[in-house]
């Protein structure tokens, strides 16, 4: 049979441009602004999305071959994991409440992430930056997947985990990622791109994935771990996205500046702020501690990400603002945190406690500015009541902050003696602040903070009981009114992990798997 | 012999999520699918209306004419999550691989009859924007839509869009003698009468406001009658008695994918349907409408390689689709 010469074989780079490059095309039936609504109204100038550099390049046959392998081995580690009573060779049964936060207040936010792409993922006019957006889609559903399927088995055996998807719309500490996500998606596609796609997944992510899938490494937990370093080679895609994503905006229209910074000051300060759970769970949560928050912060943000800001530096953009009250908060906020986490357990999903005394040890070493002189005593003196039977649990409602949505517990920069305060007036109202940073957020858009749905104000405003409950009949007890609402298991769920089930539980399991009883 | 080997057994305390046991039973493990779809997309107490839309909460059911009491009750026969459908679709694009070295490696591209090869190319490649527009408007519907049991098939089909926008740009790429038959392609649909009706169908979905809608006109009706025609129709049967059997070969993808897909979109309509009278005849009203539009679209498309027998193999279709709406319970 005769062979024709093959034709001149493409390159790679070449290749995946044909296969997606020119799929688009001007619309003349619907003009361009009705199909693509929202790209002007956030004020960013394009003039060409075709320079956009396609981080990626990956096909979608190549994508689902590489990505179902992940799928596989996944899968199969998260079996064995479940069938061989994995939860019980973790180091200890506090560790599992890290693992509460983390499908609490985490996963929930990687399915947001998905929907949020999706939208950019439409939104945009460029290809290439719709087909990134839509892959990164598709990984974050993988991620809340993944998530959800690993951490099931620990539903099984332990409380906290139950309701997390009902707990997340009503419990008070939940809406502060969740608010910081609805506070993405509810912008417009170049902010949240900014917001998520550049500040979280760019600039934070290392500080909170990094912890987690260390963490649970560090204590045993393959479940836990075996998704995050599954989920690595998607994070690694994604940062690239993030990173383009600034680069292609500032190097399009030197307009657009003012606006990415303003974002990158709002959106680093936002995510900040959430990453206080993470600070608490690192220096509090894990039994077999991996570094803490403070060295986390150090290291991930202050030199990886003042490389970055020197590094973006030729298009303009300094570093975030508000920098200098986080170099000095980072020896408080884990501390303060874990205090208000303390007090509020009685209204919380997962337990706590008062660390060892080796704890305590490690504390004051990581923390020689500041835990022996303002933490360790009261810890000291909250163990001593507890031991009197007086374990101190907080029952009036803390005063939230409007943007962030965190307690008021935060202390005056300077003065770790002083709650930081800060107030605006706004329309005939008062709003409070922990922070200049989430004050000066909250006036450049006060139209959508104000519609935040603060957990405590609805509390009061009554909005927090179940249908049918009357606020008004005699001995009514509002906290478990509350936590009935929250579908929160009194005594199960809450309280001090001293004596809880969970603890009970695993020593019996565990001394069944180890021992012959 | 049997052996039994022995793990420490210890009695759960729930067998899932208390959101999952409230709609499947509480003594019931739950299905990956079930735990990773079910009640996983925000439903209460949202923060902030969306500054590009303050009409609508961010997720909304309003935004749709459809009206379900419950969401969830959308089932994918297929049961996709993420893991299952990267699963599925490695498995396809392996035999679609094994397919294009079978047909490049014997050189049966140069074998085709020059004739067909033309209107292979004529008819195929333009559909890569037609595939692309579908993507659209699958992460239109992911991204809007409400209640991840609608939502999250959406992003597989979207994304399966953009795989067949891609394997119709290898074939182009394999039966073409450069990569300017991709221009060419592109021309064709911005500029030849034969494609301006479909593109002008294409457009008019991308600027649809209900999630569902945008359903109807794309998974329906123009999957519906797109796929049947130039995949099973023209590709599978009439160009393959031709001598283009390594064609059906380089499109099988898209004729597996069909085959399935639609298994997923009968349910759909059916479920919705079946909600109430206002749903079925909003429905029925839609599919109509869509499904006119798409086969007076299509009509000169099939006419490239049909000739004149187009008109009779597309109505033919047409009542084909008929039959298929009819069993989904919608009487067009």
């Amino acid at each position: 049979m005769d062979m024709k010469v093959s034709k001149k074989k493409l390159g790679l780079k070449e290749k995946y441009q044909h296969m997606t490059r020119g799929l688009g095309w001007e619309t003349t039936y619907q003009s361009m602004d009705d199909v693509f609504p929202f790209v002007k109204y956030e004020g960013i100038k394009i003039h060409d999305w075709e320079k956009w550099e396609d981080p990626f390049r990956l096909t979608m046959d190549a994508y689902w071959k590489y990505q179902a392998e992940k799928e596989r081995k996944l899968y199969a580690i998260i079996d064995a994991y479940a069938q061989n009573n994995g939860h019980l060779s973790v180091t200890d049964a506090r560790y599992i409440n890290a693992v509460k936060l983390f499908l609490n207040g985490i996963s929930p936010l990687e399915y947001m992430a998905h929907r949020g792409f999706a939208m950019t993922g439409r939104q945009f006019p460029g290809v290439g930056p719709r087909v990134a957006c839509l892959m990164q889609s598709l990984d974050e559903i993988r991620h809340a997947q993944t998530q959800i399927h690993s951490i099931s088995n620990y539903n099984k055996y332990y409380n906290g985990f139950h309701e997390y998807r009902h707990m997340l719309e009503r419990v008070w500490y939940l809406s502060v990622p969740r608010s910081f996500f609805d506070d993405a998606v509810t912008a417009g596609p170049f902010e949240f791109m900014v917001a998520i796609g550049f500040s979280f997944e760019y600039v934070l992510t290392n500080l909170l994935f990094v912890p987690f899938v260390s963490g649970a490494a560090y204590n045993g937990d393959m479940g836990t771990m075996t998704f995050g370093f599954s989920a690595q080679s998607d994070e690694a895609r994604h940062m690239t996205l993030g990173l383009e994503v600034i680069k292609f905006i500032l190097e399009q229209d030197p307009d657009n500046l003012p606006i990415v910074q303003q974002w990158i000051d709002k959106w680093t300060w936002r995510g900040y702020r959430v990453l206080t759970l993470v600070g608490m769970m690192m220096d509090y949560m894990l039994p077999k501690r991996i570094m803490s928050w403070k060295e986390a912060w150090e290291v991930y943000f202050e030199e990886n990400g003042g490389a970055l800001f020197k590094d973006l530096a030729r298009y303009g953009i300094r570093p975030p603002k508000w920098l200098d009250q986080i170099e000095q908060d980072k020896d408080h906020i884990s501390h303060q945190a874990w205090a208000t986490f303390y007090n509020y357990a009685a209204a919380c999903n997962f337990h706590t406690w008062i660390p060892t005394d080796d704890e305590l040890d490690w504390l004051s070493q990581k923390y020689p500015n500041s835990f022996d002189k303002y933490y360790r005593p009261r810890l000291e003196h909250w163990r001593e009541e507890a031991k009197k039977g007086n374990r101190f649990y907080n029952k009036t409602l803390p005063m939230l902050c409007q943007t962030c949505q965190i307690p008021m517990i935060f202390t005056e920069p300077g003065d770790p003696t002083q709650i930081c305060y800060r107030e605006v007036d706004y329309k005939d109202n008062k709003y409070h602040f922990c922070s200049d940073g989430c004050k000066e957020i909250f006036e450049h858009e006060p139209e959508k903070y104000i519609q935040a749905w603060l957990p405590v104000h609805q509390i009061y405003q009554g909005n927090c009981f179940n249908e049918g409950v009357d606020p008004t009949a005699e001995g009514f007890d509002p906290l478990a009114a509350v936590l009935d609402y929250y579908h929160l298991n009194f005594g199960r769920d809450n309280l001090d992990f001293e004596g809880s089930e969970d603890q009970k539980n695993f020593d019996e399991w565990r001394g069944m798997a180890t021992k012959n009883v | 012999m049997h052996i039994d080997l022995r793990t420490v057994s210890i009695k759960p305390q729930r067998q899932t999520f208390d959101h999952i046991a409230r709609r499947i039973g509480p003594d019931k493990a739950a299905s990956r699918y079930q735990e990773g779809t079910l009640d996983v997309q925000a439903t209460h107490n949202f923060h902030y209306r969306p500054t590009w839309a303050p009409e609508h909460e961010i997720f909304d059911a309003s935004r749709s004419a459809i009206k379900m009491a419950d969401w969830y009750a959308f089932k994918d026969p297929r049961q996709f999550y993420y893991g299952a459908y990267t699963l599925a679709r490695a498995k396809q694009q392996e035999t679609a691989e094994s397919n294009f070295d079978f047909v490049e490696g014997r050189g049966l591209a140069d074998t085709l009859p020059a004739e067909l090869r033309d209107t292979v190319l004529k008819l195929l490649l333009p559909l890569r924007h037609a595939a692309w527009g579908g993507n659209m408007n699958g992460a239109f519907i992911t991204a809007y839509g409400y209640g991840t049991a609608l939502t999250q098939p959406c992003l597989y089909h979207s994304m399966d869009q953009l795989g067949i926008a891609q394997y119709i740009t290898r074939v182009g790429l394999l039966l073409g003698d450069d990569v300017e038959v991709l221009d060419e392609a592109k021309k064709h649909w911005m500029e030849d009468s034969a494609w301006q009706g479909l593109r002008r169908y294409v457009e008019d979905c991308f600027v649809l406001k209900d999630p569902l809608e945008v359903y109807v006109a794309q998974m329906v009706a123009l999957d519906g009658l797109l796929y049947p025609l130039v995949y099973e129709t023209i590709i599978d049967n009439v160009l393959a008695s031709q001598g283009g059997t390594p064609i059906a070969m380089l499109t099988q993808f898209m004729t597996d994918w069909y085959a399935e897909t639609r298994k997923w979109v009968d349910a759909t309509v059916k479920t919705a349907a079946a909600e109430s009278p206002e749903n079925k005849a909003q429905l029925e009203k839609w599919i109509t409408h869509w499904r006119d539009r798409a086969a007076a679209a299509l009509m000169p498309v099939a006419q490239i390689a049909l000739g004149a027998q187009a008109d009779a193999l597309t109505s033919e279709l047409v009542g084909q689709f008929n039959a298929r709406l009819a069993k989904a319970g919608v009487s067009l």
